[in-house]
């Protein structure tokens, strides 16, 4: 079962990666993915939405996927909703293993499958006080398609 | 049955819900969100580019041919952008 958080505080990414491998000796790697905020163009701030219940939903069956397909042996996503400053964490993706491939393939699924498929909406403020929606990426679909299993 | 907004969409309908009573000849998601179109301006200026929207029955993700009754909660968002 993996450990799904969506949350508007900040979280501890060492405590976070230590409880992976705490009281275990079968976990030979753990990958990670963690998301920040960049200040281009004068932003000042993200705020991020998201839909209440399916996120959770939606997170957790994209961890499933990722543990029907790659041996793990614990699966950790963060999301952090509400304001993030520039510099801030987003979102942290930890995956699990006895070995190495299986736990850098199922963090790499794990963001492309959730940037495209949990329901969460990003807007960006900017220090003149525009603000404005972020549009859906191509290459983000893209980058999700690659792990579409064939025929499937 | 329970309509929800996210992001933009609810921006320009101005509300995050509301409970709708359709008729019976809307049956599916593209079939409500046309109807939903002509409740007010706002509504209309949400729904003005059905390629932006995406839509949710009882919380998961749904095509516009999927079917919507009444007591479900339905849904409509642009394109998710997390991660």
């Amino acid at each position: 079962m993996a450990r799904i958080l969506v949350q508007e505080a900040l979280f501890d990414m060492a405590a976070e990666s230590a409880a992976l491998t705490a009281g275990r000796i079968d976990v030979g790697g753990v990958a990670s993915f963690l998301g920040v905020c960049r200040g281009d163009d004068g932003l000042s701030a993200l705020v991020l939405e998201h839909y209440p219940g399916m996120t959770e939903r939606a997170l957790a069956r994209i961890a499933a996927e990722a543990e029907a397909r790659w041996p793990l042996t614990g699966c950790t996503v963060i999301h952090r909703m509400g304001r993030i400053l520039p510099g801030e964490p987003i979102v942290l993706v930890l995956t699990a293993s006895a070995h190495r491939a299986a736990a850098l393939e199922a963090c790499a699924f794990l963001i492309d499958w959730l940037k495209t498929k949990a329901p969460f909406w990003k807007r960006e403020e900017f220090a003149d006080g525009d603000a404005r929606w972020v549009a859906a990426k191509d290459e983000d679909d893209a980058a999700a398609a690659r792990w579409q299993v064939k025929g499937g | 049955m329970r309509v929800l907004y996210f992001a933009w969409l609810r921006q320009k309908i101005g509300l995050a819900e509301e409970e709708v009573a359709p008729p019976p000849e809307v049956r599916d998601v593209a079939g409500l969100r046309d109807w939903l179109a002509t409740r007010s301006p706002g509504h209309a200026a949400a729904f003005a580019d059905a390629k932006q929207v995406r839509a949710a029955v009882n919380q998961d993700f749904a095509t516009p041919d999927h079917p919507v009754a009444a007591g479900d909660e339905i849904a409509f968002f642009p394109p998710v952008t997390g991660g």
